[in-house]
């Protein structure tokens, strides 16, 4: 086969950020395949330093619009980890309620809005309004559930307010609990239908196993807190986080990338299905069964399909969450002072891209000396490099435009975030 | 009947947490989305039309060669919004500006590979470019932005409130902040958000920036009633006003 193929993604649309595919096949001689990440870098652990402890959450929620609420809490979590700060059950019930209501956020956001118009072969979400409206409606009713629910607990989903040091500076009431509820039991039926609808998805065939990094914890779904695994079998507990990510400058990305046990890593919803199935609700058991999924699953395109079982875990632990925090009654609770004495600690959360990182050190003026935070999608990157590669020699046959399609395809089933990693996607075939 | 304005989204610096605050508003709000053509929204939709009217910029100016890209769009748009605190004022993103030193930063971050990653201090896209109205915030107010649009679609200048947040956080009747112990700006802060962190059980962190003309003498009796220095209030305003710093 003597074939030319240029592709040049430049600024990949229906991500988050800023990213570039780079694809030169020379007499049908890959000559390059890359994935660059071009976003403008933030340098948020610069900016970290010198201000006080209390405004870390407010400040790393900054880090990213669709994951907000996972940066506050695993901040938070470093923070307290740091100064030895116990918070309460009332406030773990929280914190995991509008956690699940981030999750779906993000999901539904990403499975309807930037996934599905692929298979409509349509450009947005928009046209999908006039000719499947009752698909578009589903996405928006869902969307509003889950910001609804994020918004009950802290205000709002982009940024968080209520989240503090040590609880919540503002509580739901039993009554918005209660409403909270009746609806998240209503969405079962779009999550239904959203398994449904995902059932007949012709997702692209590509399988390659690689090594999947999550939380895990021993009674729950692992979203916040936990130790961290891999299913080449390696645990570590958070402290060591280091020993997992091994972060590297790459030339191609303003992200850094990371690597364990092989040459790359995958993190996110495909992740934590593989590693925590176990743990899933019932129902999102039988919603991965529909889907025909069953650990270890190894096509990173059924990543968006594995944000769906997510979906329908988290409305059913949500409900579970309300009856428990409904039983126990909605108490006021006292805030967190400083004592005078700073520390080191490391946060972690799986947000919906993944397993994330937070680490600071606090000084006993209550002043962050130093901060580190590794994002889910940068340790993505390299896996999604690899996945290229070897995706790449498997459709060198079909039309450039095809090509094209799966590529930008297999970057946004990794739903990356990249103005979190810092932004990402454009192909450009040269 | 006229052709429906052009509109496109741009984004710099940020987070683009406006940009999703948008899409937020615009699925409770369809007949804004039948008003307009939106020919550019890179987060939501692969078409990017070229050919716009009006152009919304969330983040801020942290790179020469967003200049560029900025002048770019401000020979296009008749119109140039600033979406959010980020374009606004610099927003988080100058946090970075307070730092001793840029180099130190990217050393800090990225290590040995520091210079591979290209900075300067971070700046509000006014700085760069004429800007004919802004949204102020972080993140934007939803409500506000459906008000902007709407002037905008009129031919009417956006009115965005020169007053301050304590006027919105009385309607509200909520406690003050100060009156339970903590810091915050909202006596000095353009209000128009609804007082939201407030309501919320949080200082105001200035994040829609200072009003034209604060009442600094209230101010400080505020902070002396509450033992508060005019330091510890300019330190806190510095988290999304620091390029004014």
């Amino acid at each position: 086969m003597s074939k030319n193929i240029s592709i040049n993604v430049h600024h990949i649309t229906r991500v988050e950020g800023h990213g570039d595919i780079v694809v030169d096949v020379k007499n049908g001689e890959i000559v390059k395949c890359e994935w660059h990440v071009v976003e403008a870098p933030r340098f948020f652990e610069a900016m970290l330093r010198g201000r006080p402890y209390y405004e870390a959450s407010h400040i790393t929620s900054r880090i990213c619009g669709i994951c907000a609420t996972g940066h506050a809490t695993a901040s938070l979590r470093a923070t307290e980890r740091a100064l030895g700060v116990e918070v309460s059950e009332q406030t773990e019930l929280l914190r995991k309620l509008v956690f699940h209501g981030e999750i779906i956020d993000s999901h539904v956001l990403h499975v309807y809005m930037l996934v599905a118009p692929d298979f409509f072969g349509v450009g947005s979400v928009l046209p999908l309004a006039a000719s499947h409206p009752e698909v578009v409606k589903r996405a928006l009713r869902i969307k509003k559930l889950a910001g609804d629910l994020c918004a009950m607990v802290s205000g709002r989903h982009t940024h968080p307010i209520a989240m503090t040091v040590g609880g919540f500076t503002h509580l739901p009431t039993e009554g918005e609990l209660k409403a909270m509820r009746e609806r998240l039991v209503d969405a079962r039926a779009d999550m239904d239908e959203t398994i449904a609808l995902l059932s007949t998805l012709p997702w692209p065939d590509f399988e390659r196993e690689t090594e999947y990094v999550s939380l895990q914890k021993d009674d729950e779904y692992a979203f916040i807190d936990g130790r961290i695994v891999t299913s080449d079998g390696f645990t570590y507990d958070l402290d060591d986080y280091r020993r997992v990510t091994n972060e590297y400058c790459v030339p191609q990305s303003t992200a850094k990338w990371t690597k364990h046990n092989r040459e790359s890593y995958m993190v996110g919803a495909l992740a934590r299905f593989n590693n925590n199935y176990d743990w899933l609700h019932p129902r999102a058991q039988d919603a991965a069964e529909k889907l025909g999924m069953k650990p270890l699953v190894t096509n990173p395109f059924l990543n968006t399909a594995a944000q769906a079982v997510e979906m329908v875990h988290c409305v059913e632990d949500s409900i579970r969450i309300i009856d428990e925090l409904l039983a126990r009654g909605i108490k006021e609770e006292p805030l967190y002072e400083f004592q005078g004495k700073g520390g080191e600690g490391v946060g972690s959360c799986d947000v919906p891209r993944g397993i994330l990182f937070h680490n600071y050190i606090i000084d006993d003026d209550g002043l962050i000396q130093g901060a580190n935070c590794i994002i889910p999608t940068n340790q993505n990157h390299a896996n999604l490099q690899h996945d290229m590669e070897a995706l790449l020699p498997q459709i060198l046959d079909k039309p450039q435009e095809e090509i094209r399609l799966t590529l930008e395809m297999l970057v946004r089933a990794y739903d990356p975030c990249i103005s979190c990693s810092t932004h990402l996607l454009n192909v450009r075939f040269k | 009947m006229a052709e429906k304005p052009k509109v496109a989204f741009f984004d710099f610096a940020c987070c683009e947490g406006c940009q999703l605050t948008v899409i937020d508003t615009l699925q409770d709000h369809l007949e804004l989305v039948e008003a307009v053509e939106i020919v550019q929204f890179r987060e939501a939709m692969s078409e990017k039309g070229e050919d716009y009217q009006i152009a919304f910029i969330e983040g801020s100016c942290t790179r020469p060669q967003d200049e560029e890209r900025l002048k770019k769009i401000r020979e296009r748009a008749a119109l140039v919004v600033a979406l959010g605190a980020c374009a606004h004022t610099g927003g988080i993103n100058a946090l970075k500006n307070l730092q001793p030193s840029l180099q130190e930063v990217r050393r800090y971050v990225y290590g040995d590979c520091w210079e591979w990653y290209d900075t300067y201090p971070a700046r509000p896209i006014s700085a760069v470019i004429e800007v004919d109205a802004f949204i102020p915030g972080c993140p934007i107010d939803r409500g506000e932005f459906l008000r902007v649009v709407k002037d905008l679609l009129l031919g009417k200048k956006p009115s965005i409130p020169d007053y301050p947040l304590c006027v919105e956080c009385k309607l509200k009747e909520n406690v003050c902040i100060f009156d339970r112990g903590g810091t915050c700006l909202g006596p000095i802060t353009r209000a128009g958000c609804g007082a939201i962190c407030p309501t919320y059980g949080d200082g105001c962190e200035g994040c829609r920036g200072p009003i034209p003309h604060p009442n600094e003498n209230a101010m400080k009796d505020v902070l002396a009633e509450h033992g508060l220095t005019a330091e510890q209030l300019m330190a806190k305003m510095t988290m999304f006003n620091a390029y004014y710093h």
